[in-house]
């Protein structure tokens, strides 16, 4: 299982990424391996001003319709519309190709409430257990 | 697409032109052209219909037919749906020609004794659920769920209560709970599972309000688990002026023993397709029935089938509260006289038997898997047990390739991957109809198949092998469903 050490984790299994002002947002290797294949998405739209722990959109797969919560609270600026068609990507490229969106942060200190790589780990380990 | 399996072509793939099934009898009255009649415009000169013989045909779908799995091929353990057998009395009973060859249509004064068996089938009903009344009309259990919400909407706006918008709805519910709830229009808000698998009353009192209108529950849950503080939870949505609805899919656990309006519900469902033994699915109609209180009697669907005088039984329109007609005619009729001659059939003490056997049997299987597979909640159980494959993820094997390879097995497999708060779940309703001897092969196998996912963990992740087909690709099931023949593909 896969957890780089670049960027934070939800208790809900979204990563968070910063690049500047700015986090992308994606489903952890844990998560997508638990959902097994995704077949849809719902996206927000973009300029959507969300709160973290909000609601911003779901991810549909062969077993479970899964929310997906905010990491961090600020804008959306740009959604990643290509897995809409490539459903697949999610689950192949999690960290990478498979992003979701991407929040300019309204309150970056909401970053250190997230998790470290280790501790999400941990997380993960002690709930297969 | 062409051949889905190698030992069954389509129908097309094998027509031979020319060839015919029947053979019309000579034309003695005068000939006239089908253009004439239809329109030149209207004619297509190819037309591309199989063309075969009656044999053919017969040996196309019987061949088919044995690829089906149903509850009289095997056991059909799967969870929440009651996959009970349903006894051909009931059938044959159904299929007499006073039940069979009526219509809607015909007088009341002719169809007495069909009105008299819906009748009596609504009192006996609404006599198991512990509530006032029932209608049979429902088509089946979402259906139900439906127009249960739409009549407790009906009563806020009789009382002129506004704002009540929200329903409550645990996060262990069947998917159609909130589906039926968002469909009604109102707001869904889950509430979480305690760790003692029953509902978390902190999390029920908090989200509570002037604005909740309903709860929904599942009792047993779907986790196979008795709400053991049922009685305060209803008391605590009353107190707030909200109605408690039960979803009746899992009464198998309670027949003869409890009732949901004695528990405090105010309305209920029941699938007479799960636990009163008619068929499911394909094999149906399916048969949803919903049991109110007195508070919500006004709103129920027209028509009505009331006793009048005691002597003549009719369907009364003119109700003035009614959420309106929710199905042609009366519902599914032969459906209700199966359930009628089932309950009649077993009577009180039978159908106490039912639920009494239909717990046993699913703890039998708790207690005889628990090493291989251990219940997700370590409390005796009900009709059903949770239990969780998630001790096969270190050799890499989840609980769908258990229940893959339990059809090489020759069973078909539980539910699994619901509840969806279970890892890797896999959940067994045995029913009361299986015999011990039944239930100790499934658990062989299911402890069999353990042993393999250690030995060989590869022959469960590519299982089933015994099948014309194996694996599907679910996701390309479900983003490009194709079920069209076309000749370019």
């Amino acid at each position: 299982m896969l957890i780089p050490d670049d960027r934070k984790y939800s208790v809900t299994h979204e990563w968070a990424k910063v690049e500047g002002d700015k986090v992308r947002v994606g489903i952890s290797d844990h998560a997508q391996e638990e959902l097994g294949d995704v077949v849809y998405l719902d996206l927000p739209e973009v300029g959507r001003i969300l709160s973290k722990g909000d609601v911003f959109g779901a991810v549909e797969s062969v077993k479970a319709v899964s929310d997906l919560y905010a990491p961090v609270s600020g804008e959306v600026v740009e959604t990643n519309t290509d897995i809409l068609n490539h459903t697949e990507r999610v689950n192949e490229s999690a960290y990478d190709e498979g992003w979701i969106i991407l929040i300019r942060m309204s309150d970056p200190s909401e970053l250190d409430g997230l998790l470290d790589a280790d501790a999400y780990r941990q997380i993960v380990e002690e709930a297969s257990h | 697409m062409s051949r889905y399996t190698h030992q069954n072509p389509l129908l097309i793939e094998g027509s031979v032109p020319g060839r015919r099934g029947v053979r019309t009898a000579t034309l003695d009255v005068p000939a006239h052209s089908l253009g004439d009649m239809l329109g030149a415009e209207n004619l297509r000169r190819e037309l591309p219909m199989p063309e075969l013989s009656e044999l053919d045909v017969v040996r196309h779908y019987t061949s088919l037919s044995h690829h089906n799995y149903s509850i009289d091929s095997g056991f059909y353990p799967l969870g929440s749906c009651t996959m009970k057998y349903n006894p051909k009395v009931n059938d044959r009973i159904a299929a007499m020609p006073g039940y069979s060859r009526i219509h809607p249509l015909q007088p009341e004064e002719t169809v007495q004794g069909a009105l008299q068996i819906m009748y009596e089938l609504q009192a006996m009903l609404a006599e198991i659920a512990g509530m006032a009344t029932a209608t049979l009309q429902p088509a089946a259990g979402a259906h139900a769920e439906l127009l249960s919400l739409m009549m407790i909407q009906a009563y806020y706006r009789h009382r002129g209560e506004e704002g009540r918008e929200v329903v409550l709805i645990p996060d262990s519910a069947h998917g159609t709970n909130p589906a039926s709830a968002a469909r009604c229009g109102f707001t869904v808000q889950t509430i979480k599972t305690g760790s003692n698998g029953n509902i978390d009353l902190s999390g029920l009192k908090a989200a509570l309000s002037t604005q909740t209108a309903a709860l929904m529950l599942t009792n047993p849950s779907t986790l196979g688990l008795f709400e053991t503080r049922i009685a305060e939870i209803c008391e605590l949505a009353h107190q707030r002026g909200a109605l408690v609805y039960c979803d009746g899919a899992n009464m198998n656990a309670l027949l003869g023993i409890a009732r949901p309006g004695d528990m405090g519900f105010d309305v209920m469902h029941f699938n007479l397709h799960k636990t009163f033994s008619t068929p499911h699915g394909g094999g149906g109609p399916g048969g949803g029935v919903i049991a109110v209180q007195r508070c919500l009697e006004p709103f129920l669907p027209v028509p009505v089938i009331i006793h009048k005088d005691g002597r003549h039984y009719s369907l009364e329109e003119d109700r003035p509260h009614t959420i309106g007609r929710i199905h042609s005619f009366y519902g599914a009729f032969l459906v209700a006289v199966r359930a009628y001659a089932y309950i009649a059939g077993l009577g009180a003490d039978g159908l106490r038997e039912v639920a009494e056997n239909a717990v046993l049997n699913a703890n039998y299987i708790r207690a005889k898997i628990a090493e291989s597979f251990p219940a997700a909640f370590p409390q005796t159980c009900m009709h059903e047990v949770v239990v969780s494959a998630g001790g096969l993820r270190r050799h890499g094997v989840k609980a769908l390739d258990v229940s893959k390879r339990l059809i090489d097995y020759g069973f078909h497999p539980p539910t699994n991957y619901f509840p969806l708060t279970v890892p890797e779940a896999l959940m067994i309703e045995p029913t009361e109809t299986e015999s011990k001897q039944t239930l100790d092969t499934f658990c062989e196998a299911l402890i069999q198949i353990s042993r393999e996912a250690e030995d060989d963990p590869e022959l469960l992740r590519t299982a089933p092998h015994h099948t014309p087909v194996s694996r599907l690709n679910e996701t390309a099931a479900v983003k490009k469903l194709d079920v069209r023949w076309s000749t370019g593909g």
